[in-house]
């Protein structure tokens, strides 16, 4: 387990408090807006930051824990370390920089292979190379390569993409799912994008202004109408585990099962029987009393009025039961009177869209978008 | 070219300035580093007292010298009653006098050297398990390494040129304490040395000018090197 409980304020009149523990293993992501505390976090995992008060435990090893006294220096938590500017040593080559943090671990805790690193994240060619030559992708793939060479026990991620443009960023993605497939290495990724969150994180830590939000695993977290503040209205909405039940290659879809029934979706790059995950905003799921008859929407599913709360502004959300799942719509509140939707009362959920994040590495190419989105109305 | 006297006073230079340099050249690291990073009472103090010798009159400064380095100083005769170290009149003096004279100019060009290091660089060393002494000797002093050296270039061309402070601590002996600048000053006093004084005059300048050069060279040098290029 990775545990986390701490808090911290500073002089400009930033607070944080977080605190949870998260399995040692797979990758949780620390997602907010800029500003809500996820850097800081894994600061005070790195040691970096010293919190006022609190404890974290990883794996069962205490780095910090204000009560005791104890706080292990930076360079003794073997913590990976990957910052969204590289920060590659200028003046050693990209061989030097990866063998920095190899020559400085102890022989015989050297389960990462030198080769594997340079395999996995394909930086062969670069190993001669200056860090100024190289690309920001590159850089940062040399930056990973550093980090796991260290022989962490955990690795750290901080906005690793942040500074990428989309090109770079989708290729970097696919290493860091190899990454995560291969290396059975747990990893704490920060990121304020919701496509990576989504394609990389079993587990997702939400924060808000320094406040945390929600912590478990990601759909389940996803789902819930109190990440508002996280996801802001646009993106409010539902995480679905699905698996592939079929595809009609004559109109391009595919259908998606999940625990609340079928949704049709346009084509994904996955086999019959495979996982995937999709999102439904909020905003895209329309409520009518009646089937509705003669409209374009094909994904239309019974479901049931949970819950209606009022939101800022014109807005309500409203929690669907759908079969065994759940769906949240929004819609206005003047649609909620017109409606008369209450707890209770029968409804047809019409999913105006859906994205599909299909891509796990055995489905795509290297390099290929994260996301298929698109309307099928 | 130049006659035996005046190319002892040549070599003397030379020798008195390097060695100023090189003994004074970790000191100088370590204050810069100190006075850079660390936080402590009493630091404008000391940051004052390095500096005290740029804005100090020479002479003021040799004669503080010689009131606690002389034969009979503050500390000057414990040196020669315990270990039998004379400074006065001696090289090992002029020496001295020119480093405590050029040391705030190192101090201040390492120090903006390692002001303008990285110190990301220097957490991410450490979250790669290099302890602090690591991170200073394999991350930290390499990347200062341009401003070391034009620090110690700075360092040879100002004890080069020192006069107040040796003259005033060591006196102006041949051979001995009496560098170009002394000589030149000798040589001007003396009916005839007005040649002389030219000749020195003309070494003085072309040293000035060489070691400026030689200072950017290695500068270009090293930041190619370091990746700063």
């Amino acid at each position: 387990m990775i545990e986390v409980d701490f808090r911290l304020a500073r002089p400009g009149g930033f607070s944080l408090e977080c605190g949870f523990a998260v399995p040692a293993s797979g990758v949780t992501a620390l997602f907010g807006r800029s500003g809500a505390g996820k850097t800081t976090i894994i600061q005070a995992v790195a040691g970096v930051v010293r919190p006022d008060a609190g404890r974290i435990v990883v794996d069962g090893e205490v780095f910090f824990e204000s009560a005791r006294g104890i706080d292990v220096p930076i360079e003794a938590r073997r913590v990976g370390y990957v910052f969204q500017d590289s920060r590659l040593f200028p003046h050693l080559k990209v061989e030097g920089n990866l063998r920095y943090g190899e020559r400085r671990s102890r022989a015989a805790e050297r389960r990462i292979g030198f080769e594997a690193v340079v395999d996995l994240l394909g930086i062969g060619h670069l190993l001669a190379r200056r860090p100024h030559t190289l690309s920001g992708g590159e850089r940062q793939r040399v930056a990973i390569g550093r980090a796991l060479l260290a022989q962490p026990r955990l690795l750290l991620m901080d906005e690793p993409l942040a500074a990428l443009d989309e090109a770079r960023k989708a290729e970097i993605l696919p290493y860091l799912e190899r990454l995560r497939d291969e290396m059975g290495l747990p990893i704490l990724y920060v990121s304020h994008a919701l496509d990576e969150v989504l394609r990389l994180a079993d587990t997702l830590v939400a924060l808000s202004e320094g406040r945390q939000v929600a912590a478990g695993p990601v759909a389940q977290v996803m789902s819930r109408p109190d990440m508002l503040p996280v996801l802001g209205r646009f993106d409010l909405g539902t995480l679905l585990e699905c698996e592939v039940v079929r595809h009609d290659a004559a109109y391009g879809l595919s259908t998606l099962a999940f625990s609340g029934g079928e949704l049709w979706v346009p084509q994904v790059g996955r086999a019959v029987g495979g996982k995937v995950r999709a999102r439904v905003r909020a905003r895209d799921v329309a409520l009518a009393l009646t089937k509705p008859e003669g409209v374009s929407v094909s994904n239309l599913l019974p479901a049931v009025v949970e819950a209606v709360r009022a939101l800022d502004g014109p807005y309500a959300d409203i929690a669907l039961r759908v079969g065994e799942g759940q769906l949240a719509a929004m819609v206005t509140r003047e649609s909620v009177a017109r409606l008369g939707l209450r707890p209770g009362l029968a409804v047809w959920a019409m999913v105006k869209s859906v994205a599909v994040e299909g891509s796990r590495p055995e489905a795509f190419e290297l390099g290929e978008s994260p996301f298929r989105s698109g309307a099928i109305t | 070219m130049l006659t035996p006297e005046e190319w002892t006073a040549v070599t003397l230079s030379l020798r008195v300035a390097f060695w100023a340099t090189f003994w004074s050249l970790p000191f100088a690291v370590l204050t810069a580093f100190v006075l850079a990073r660390a936080r402590f009472p009493g630091k404008s103090l000391l940051d004052g007292l390095v500096y005290l010798p740029l804005v100090l009159p020479k002479v003021v400064v040799g004669y503080l010298l010689l009131l606690t380095l002389g034969g009979r100083g503050l500390i000057g005769q414990y040196l020669d009653a315990w270990f039998g170290i004379k400074l006065i009149f001696t090289t090992a003096g002029a020496t001295v006098a020119a480093a405590v004279v050029s040391f705030p100019l190192t101090v201040n060009a390492i120090r903006l050297a390692l002001e303008a290091v990285d110190r990301g660089l220097e957490t991410a060393a450490r979250t790669l398990g290099a302890s602090r002494l690591d991170v200073f000797f394999s991350v930290t002093l390499p990347l200062m390494l341009p401003g070391i050296l034009s620090g110690a270039l700075l360092a040879i061309a100002s004890a080069l040129g020192e006069f107040g402070a040796t003259i005033t601590f060591v006196s102006n002996v041949e051979g001995q304490t009496r560098t170009i600048p002394l000589a030149i000053y000798s040589a001007t006093h003396m009916p005839d040395g007005d040649a002389m004084a030219l000749r020195l005059t003309l070494v003085s300048v072309v040293l000035a000018l060489g070691s400026l050069l030689l200072a950017s060279l290695v500068d270009r040098r090293i930041r190619v090197m370091i990746g700063r290029g």
